[in-house]
């Protein structure tokens, strides 16, 4: 069976599903402030509250530890700018991390794309504030956040995790995890655009990113998003009922990435190390990343060059670079898949990368 | 009044939020699903179509303000607006040698909070009271102005009282200046007039649950020329020109742009409108009680506003005894809070008198039926309620 499209950029953003949908349309319905004492206002208010404690499931985390925010960007700079400690981030998180904290001391990561422990250990100062994020979203290796957390903790520091591409793929369990703050964002687990979370105990110091009406107990202010907020609720339960299936994904990731071998002499980045199942960042040689998604987007297939935040622009990957990729980071498209990825649309991919592949072949000679 | 008892309570605090208008739901919900793209996906077509929507709403929000699509940045809502604005602001301009800003002590929470923080920061912040009426005095404001003043920030419809500044006024004496003008126009759009360049604001806050958009969507209007320069509250993924990260939420977008434009279709027709059942409600409050005192000023009001103080008897008294109305206090914000309005105190009201103060507000689906029934309601209440000394003293003062 052929298909016309196949959406492989699900780290980018997924569809929101039909029940999240549902639900959304029926709060969109709903009048009421949350912070309003009329009954309109106490209805919001449950809403809010019963999302927050599926939200609080996914993360293994007790809902007071629920921060809702506009999304995993806005989490990620509470928690970099709301710690005054010294801070150190891994070279390969995501731009909202690196851009929060600047002055952050860079922990490097090695050539499979795990960060480097032994480097963490040595550079680390006391009382510090470390982000690591959980599985990096351009290669979907997966860190080891537990080991880095023990370091942390042994100098009385805290850790940071962004957990927006690991939720919903990978079972989370904020203590297993040793985490001490987690960022989550709806719009990656098929929940709405526009909302997030900040997972941090309600006796965390924490500075406010924004101050006003002292929502989310003055963590947070602004009036509460509730019907995008119910939708994550929505979304963060169905994921749950979602982790076991993640062999089907990653048998479909395999099948995409020995094909892919088989016609192109490609390299695949973050092989050796734990890697999501739906992410494949691969490189075609000599042919630039740009000229792939766009020669892919030509024949319906959609995948991304990197993250796909960077407004638009095709730069060389910050993550491929740390990883010492050299100008194979140039070449490399990251393909991910998600819940409704069909063998058709691998195919679509492989077929159209292989011929791109072979164009590319008779145009150098 | 019986034929009302098994309907839900009569909606009169439009002020904390509006419905999201059906029109508004059946725009979004498409961009849920079928056309999910990330609008920074600019490699695909998922992500061309949605960032074409984004951009059409964004033309949409900048029709009804007179501004230029360009001059729009997305929010998460009018308090992330308020604070990009007035944090942005002071931080850009600190390196110029600029540290004072002029704002108003009744302005929303969230700008008063984040000028407390700069405060802490070594800020100077200038609180201005309000006159009796809650407007802002001019010339006080002038005299408040200094060499090192960087950003003016008032509030264009005041979110309890409805009061409405002068705003062109204040824009000459900042521009004049080269000072900022920020305004917190989180209420007041959709239901005036608006054009920026008329009233020479160079920053101005936009929520899109106040004008039957939904929730966890705003905007700042960010002029251009003369380039109003602010630092970014968040930063990464660079959307909009740099100044908010973040992917941004294209059905939140698309609804906030239609409801931009249902509100600029029908906007003097639905003023007016508002504007008559707000006259009918004082109408009929006043018959029934003489005693009942409107706060902030009647005329410079927004047209779907009333804020009265009924004497003796205290707001969650007659809230309790109202349960068919959905009213409020205050700002929804604080309405958890019993402590009497810091606006109305700002006004000079009596602590007893700013704790007896109820705010109604009307909107897009407020009927004159529900109006007299509202009306009939409160009017009984206070009726029981108010001790019966207490109109007699509060005449004589």
């Amino acid at each position: 069976m052929s298909v016309r499209t196949a959406y492989l950029d699900w780290n980018a953003t997924a569809p929101v599903l039909p029940e999240v949908a549902e639900a959304m349309a029926e709060a969109l319905a709903l009048c009421g402030n949350p912070s309003s004492v009329h009954r309109w206002g106490r209805a919001a208010r449950q809403a809010v509250e019963a999302a927050r404690a599926e939200v609080a499931a996914l993360a293994g985390v007790s809902p007071d530890d629920v921060i809702f925010t506009s999304g995993g960007s806005e989490a990620n700079h509470l928690a970099l700018r709301g710690i005054d400690a010294p801070k150190f981030v891994s070279a390969i998180e995501h731009d909202s991390v690196l851009a929060a904290a600047p002055e952050a001391t860079r922990i490097p990561v090695q050539t499979d794309g795990l960060v480097d422990l032994a480097a963490l250990e040595a550079m680390l100062e006391d009382g510090a504030l470390v982000s690591l994020m959980h599985a990096n979203n351009e290669t979907g290796v997966i860190q080891p956040v537990a080991a880095a957390a023990r370091l942390v903790h042994a100098r009385g520091g805290l850790l940071h995790s962004d957990a927006v591409q690991s939720a919903g793929k990978l079972p989370l369990d904020r203590r297993a995890l040793g985490a001490d703050l987690m960022t989550l964002s709806a719009h990656k687990i098929g929940g709405p655009q526009g909302v997030g979370a900040l997972i941090a105990a309600p006796d965390l110091a924490l500075q406010p990113l924004i101050t006003g009406g002292g929502q989310e107990r003055g963590r947070r202010a602004g009036t509460e998003n509730v019907a995008g907020i119910v939708g994550f609720g929505v979304a963060a339960r169905l994921a749950r009922a979602r982790l076991g299936q993640a062999a089907g994904v990653a048998a479909l990731r395999d099948e995409a990435e020995a094909h892919m071998l088989a016609a192109v002499p490609a390299r695949i980045f973050g092989v050796g190390a734990p890697r999501l199942a739906n992410t494949l960042c691969i490189a075609m040689p000599g042919v630039a990343a740009a000229t792939q998604v766009m020669a892919l987007d030509l024949a319906g297939v959609m995948v991304s060059a990197g993250a796909a935040c960077s407004s638009g622009k095709v730069r060389r990957s910050h993550v491929l670079a740390a990883m010492g990729a050299g100008d194979d980071a140039d070449c490399a498209i990251r393909v991910s898949l998600g819940w409704s990825t069909t063998a058709a649309e691998i195919d679509r991919l492989v077929e159209a990368w292989a011929a791109l592949y072979a164009r590319s072949r008779v145009n150098a000679a | 009044m019986s034929e009302r008892a098994n309907l839900p309570p009569v909606y009169l605090d439009y002020q904390a939020t509006t419905p999201c208008d059906p029109r508004v739901v059946q725009a979004m919900l498409p961009w849920f699903t079928e056309k999910f793209g990330n609008p920074s996906s600019a490699t695909h077509a998922y992500g061309r179509e949605a960032e074409a929507a984004v951009e059409r709403a964004r033309a949409q929000l900048a029709a009804l303000i007179g501004a230029e699509p360009r001059e729009i940045v997305f929010t998460s809502g009018a308090t992330e607006a308020n604070n990009l604005a007035v944090k942005g602001a002071a931080h850009f301009h600190r390196a110029f040698g600029k540290d004072h800003i002029v704002t108003l002590a009744s302005e929303h929470k969230c700008v008063l909070e984040s000028c407390l923080a700069l405060e802490r920061e070594g800020f100077r912040v200038t609180f201005l009271p309000v006159e009796r009426n809650g407007l802002v005095d001019l010339a006080r404001l002038e005299a408040a102005l200094d060499e090192r003043s960087l950003l003016v920030s008032v509030m264009a419809a005041h979110n309890e009282i409805g009061v409405l500044q002068p705003m062109a006024e204040i824009g000459k004496l900042c521009r004049a200046r080269a000072i900022l003008f920020h305004t917190d126009a989180a209420q007041a759009v959709g239901k005036i007039p608006i054009d920026v360049n008329q009233w020479g604001v160079d920053l101005m806050s936009i929520s899109g649950h106040k004008i039957y958009g939904p929730k966890g969507i705003g905007a700042l209007y960010v002029r251009r020329r003369p380039r109003a320069r602010i630092a970014p509250l968040f930063d990464g993924g660079g959307q909009e020109r740099g100044l908010r990260s973040g992917t941004l939420p294209t059905p939140l977008c698309v609804g906030l742009g239609e409801a931009a434009k249902i509100a600029q279709d029908g906007l003097a027709e639905e003023a007016a409108r508002l504007l008559s059942l707000r006259n009918r409600f004082l109408a009929g409050i006043r018959a029934r009680l003489p005693d009942a005192v409107v706060n902030g000023d009647l005329e410079r009001r927004l047209p779907g506003n009333l804020n009265f103080s009924f004497a003796g008897v205290p707001a969650p008294d007659l809230m309790a005894a109202c349960p068919g109305l959905a009213l409020s206090s205050g700002s929804a914000c604080t309405a958890a809070s019993i402590e009497p309005s810091y606006v109305l105190r700002a006004l000079g009201l009596s602590d007893a008198l700013a704790a007896a103060s109820i705010r109604i507000g009307l909107g897009r689906f407020t009927t004159a039926e529900e109006v007299d029934y509202s009306v009939e309601t409160m009017a009984q209440a206070v009726r029981r309620l108010v001790p019966p000394m207490t109109s007699a003293t509060a005449r004589a003062t």
